[in-house]
C-alpha cells in the first residue's frame, strides 16, 4: 500500500543494512550485549519474547519518560474535571437540596474519575509517542518472527566496512544463528 | 558457527510449548464451542425481545411497585459491577504483591472486567426509561445553555462507568498486544493479516519493551479496587473450568492456580460472612427498634428465601474451602463457584429490593414487589450478552498471556545461572 510522502517518511523509513543474530539463550544475549557495549556500539536493537532485566541492565537505558506522561495527564484531568463541574455549574444554576451553587464535595467524585481517565489515556499515548520516536531513530531493520516466541535477537547497524567485525562478535558471543540483511 | 549450547532447563514447559499452546486455542472452535456460543446468543436473544416489549408498553412490565423502584435491573448492575472490580482487583493488586501465579489467569479476568462492565452499563439505560434520552447525562454544549446537574450519582456513575470501561479496555488491549504479535508470527491466512494490524508493528525490540514494561507497573491501579472481590473471584473459577478442560491448557492453568483462587474466596467470603454477622449483631446491639425491624424482617419476612439463600452461599459454603480436599478439586470447585455467584447476586437483591419493601418508615405501603418475566428476561439477556462476547474472545485473541506467562519460567540459559532469577 503506497502512503503519502510524509508518512512514508514517518512510518517506512529505508531498511539499514547490517546484522541480525538470533540467540536461544538469555545469557548468551547478555553476554552479547555487553561485547557490543564494549566494543563501542550503542546503536543496536535488542529484541526478546519477554522483558528481561538481565538485558534491561545490560543495556544500561535510561528510565522510560512514560510515567511523565502519566503524571501530566492525570494533574491535567483533575483540573478539566474541576473545571467543567465548577464552571457548567455557575452556568447553569440548579439548587439541590439546599446545596452551594458550586459544592466541591460531590466534585470531587468527577474530578476523580477525569484524573483516571486522562491518566490512563495519556500513558496510551505516552507509550505510543516514545515507542515511534525510538522505531523512527533506528529506521527499518531486520526481524525474526521466532523473536515472539523463544528466541532471542540482536540486531547490529553496519555498513559493508564493519559488518564482518560486528558478525565475529556476534558468532563469538554464542548466537546460533547470524544474517545479514 | 559457534557450537550449540545445550539447554539447561528440564522442564516441559518451555518458551516455545507456551506459545504453541496458547495459540492453539484459536483453533477451528469444536462442537462444545458453538453450543456454548448458541446457548449464549438464544439468552441474548431472550434479552433482546424482552427490551424490545419494555421500550413498547414501557417500564410497567417490570414489577415495580411502590416502594420498589429499584429491583431486578439495579440488583444486575451491582452484580456485574461487583464481577468486574475482582477482575481489576487480580490483574492490579495481585500484580502489586508480586503474586506470580497471577499471570496464568489475569487475562481471563482483564476480559471479564471489560465485559462485565459493558453489560453493567446497559442496566442504569434500561432502568431510566427513556433509553433514547440516554445522552442528556453526557455534558454536550446544547442550544438551551443547559448542563447536567453534578450533585446527582446519576452523572457520577455516567463519569465512573465510561472511565472504568475506557481504562479496562486499554488495560486488556496493552497487555495483549505482544501476545498478538507472537499469535501473528505463527497465524496465516486473514489471521495473519488481522493480527498484524491489531499487533501494530510489536517486534519485542528493546525500545518497545522499555516503554511497555513501565505500563503494567502502572501505580493508578490500586485507585480502581473495591469490593466485590469475592463474586469476582468465583466468576473467575466459573470461567477458567470449562476454557481449561475445552482448550487443554492444563498444564498453565494448574491446580495451584484454582486452589490459590480458592483461598482468596475463602478469604473474601469469610470477611463477607463477618459483615452479615456484624449487621445482625449491631441491629440487636443497638437497641434500636426500626433497624431491629428491618433485620427482623429480612430474615423471616416475605423474601426470607432471598436472605437466607444469600447468607448461606456467602457465609457458609466458602468454609468448606478451608478443606484442601474440597479447594484443589476442580469439579467442587466450579460447583461451588456457580453458588457463590448466586449467592451473591441475591446479596444485591436482599440490600436493593428487600431493603426498599421492608423499609419500617413506609409500613403503610406494603410492599407488593414481584419480579416479573420482563426482569427475568433482561437479566437472562445480561449473561448471554456477557458470555457472548466472553466466548468470542477467548477464540480469537489469547485467553492466557503469553509474555507474562513466560516471564515467571526460567529463561533458557546456556549454563545454569547463580540462584536467582
Amino acid at each position: 500500500m503506497a502512503l503519502p510522502k510524509p508518512l512514508n517518511d514517518l512510518f517506512r523509513p529505508p531498511p539499514t543494512p547490517g546484522v541480525l543474530a538470533a540467540f536461544s539463550h538469555l545469557d548468551t544475549t547478555v553476554a552479547a550485549i555487553k561485547k557490543l557495549r564494549a566494543a563501542g556500539q550503542t546503536d543496536f536493537t535488542v529484541y526478546s519474547p519477554i522483558p528481561r532485566h538481565e538485558i534491561e541492565d545490560a543495556l544500561g537505558q535510561p528510565v522510560s519518560p512514560v510515567r511523565a506522561f502519566t503524571l501530566v495527564g492525570g494533574i491535567a484531568g483533575c483540573a478539566v474535571g474541576a473545571w467543567i463541574t465548577l464552571w457548567m455549574s455557575a452556568d447553569w444554576p440548579v439548587q439541590v437540596g439546599g446545596k452551594p451553587i458550586g459544592s466541591i464535595p460531590p466534585y470531587v467524585v468527577i474530578m476523580f474519575e477525569m484524573t483516571i481517565l486522562f491518566g490512563a489515556l495519556s500513558t496510551i499515548l505516552g507509550i505510543l509517542f516514545n515507542v515511534l520516536f525510538g522505531a523512527r531513530r533506528t529506521g527499518t531493520i531486520l526481524y525474526d518472527p521466532r523473536f515472539t516466541n523463544d528466541r532471542f535477537g540482536i540486531f547490529v547497524p553496519a555498513g559493508s566496512d564493519k559488518v564482518a567485525k560486528a558478525e565475529a562478535l556476534l558468532r563469538e558471543a554464542g548466537a546460533e544463528e547470524v544474517r545479514r540483511g | 558457527m559457534a557450537e550449540t549450547p545445550q539447554p539447561t532447563t528440564p522442564t516441559r514447559v518451555t518458551y516455545d510449548y507456551v506459545t504453541r499452546t496458547i495459540a492453539r486455542t484459536l483453533g477451528t472452535p469444536s462442537r462444545g464451542y458453538f453450543l456454548l456460543l448458541g446457548a449464549a446468543v438464544a439468552l441474548l436473544a431472550i434479552g433482546i425481545i424482552t427490551l424490545l416489549y419494555l421500550l413498547r408498553y414501557g417500564l410497567g412490565l417490570a414489577g415495580y411497585s411502590h416502594p420498589v423502584y429499584w429491583a431486578v435491573f439495579i440488583t444486575c448492575f451491582v452484580f456485574w459491577v461487583g464481577i468486574a472490580h475482582s477482575g481489576t482487583l487480580i490483574s492490579a493488586i495481585l500484580f502489586l504483591f508480586r503474586s506470580g501465579w497471577r499471570t496464568a489467569v489475569y487475562r481471563t479476568a482483564e476480559a471479564m472486567t471489560v465485559f462485565a462492565v459493558m453489560t453493567a452499563g446497559l442496566f442504569p439505560l434500561i432502568h431510566i426509561g427513556r433509553q433514547w434520552y440516554f445522552y442528556w447525562l453526557i455534558p454536550y454544549p446544547n442550544e438551551r445553555g443547559l448542563w447536567p446537574n453534578f450533585k446527582s450519582p446519576l452523572i457520577w456513575d455516567e463519569f465512573a462507568i465510561g472511565t472504568y470501561f475506557t481504562v479496562s479496555t486499554l488495560f486488556l488491549i496493552m497487555g495483549l498486544i505482544p501476545d498478538i504479535a507472537a499469535v501473528r508470527d505463527l497465524a496465516t491466512g486473514w489471521r495473519k493479516k488481522l493480527y498484524a494490524l491489531t499487533s501494530i508493528g510489536w517486534t519485542g525490540s528493546n525500545e518497545q519493551w522499555r516503554n511497555f514494561t513501565g505500563w503494567h507497573a502502572t501505580i493508578f491501579a490500586p485507585y480502581f479496587v473495591a469490593g466485590a472481590i469475592y463474586s469476582g473471584c468465583g466468576m473467575v473459577i466459573t470461567l477458567l473450568t470449562p476454557i481449561r478442560t475445552l482448550f487443554g491448557l492444563e498444564e498453565l492453568i494448574t491446580v495451584k492456580h484454582f486452589e490459590n483462587l480458592a483461598k482468596l474466596c475463602l478469604l473474601t467470603g469469610s470477611i463477607v460472612g463477618y459483615a452479615y454477622a456484624c449487621e445482625y449483631f449491631i441491629a440487636w446491639y443497638s437497641g434500636n427498634p426500626t433497624e431491629r425491624a428491618a433485620f427482623w424482617y429480612r430474615a423471616f419476612g416475605p423474601y426470607w428465601w432471598a436472605t437466607w439463600t444469600m447468607i448461606i452461599c456467602n457465609g457458609f459454603l466458602p468454609l468448606l474451602l478451608w478443606v484442601k480436599k474440597i479447594r484443589t478439586n476442580i469439579t467442587a470447585l466450579f460447583v461451588i463457584s456457580i453458588f457463590v455467584n448466586i449467592g451473591m447476586w441475591f446479596e444485591r437483591y436482599v440490600i436493593i429490593v428487600v431493603s426498599l419493601a421492608g423499609e419500617p418508615f413506609t409500613k403503610w405501603t406494603n410492599a407488593v414487589y414481584n419480579p416479573t418475566w420482563a426482569d427475568w428476561g433482561i437479566m437472562a439477556g445480561s449473561f448471554g450478552w456477557f458470555f457472548m462476547w466472553f466466548l468470542l474472545f477467548v477464540k480469537n485473541f489469547p485467553a492466557v498471556s503469553i509474555s507474562e506467562v513466560k516471564e515467571v519460567l526460567p529463561p533458557p540459559r546456556s549454563k545454569p545461572s547463580k540462584a536467582h532469577a
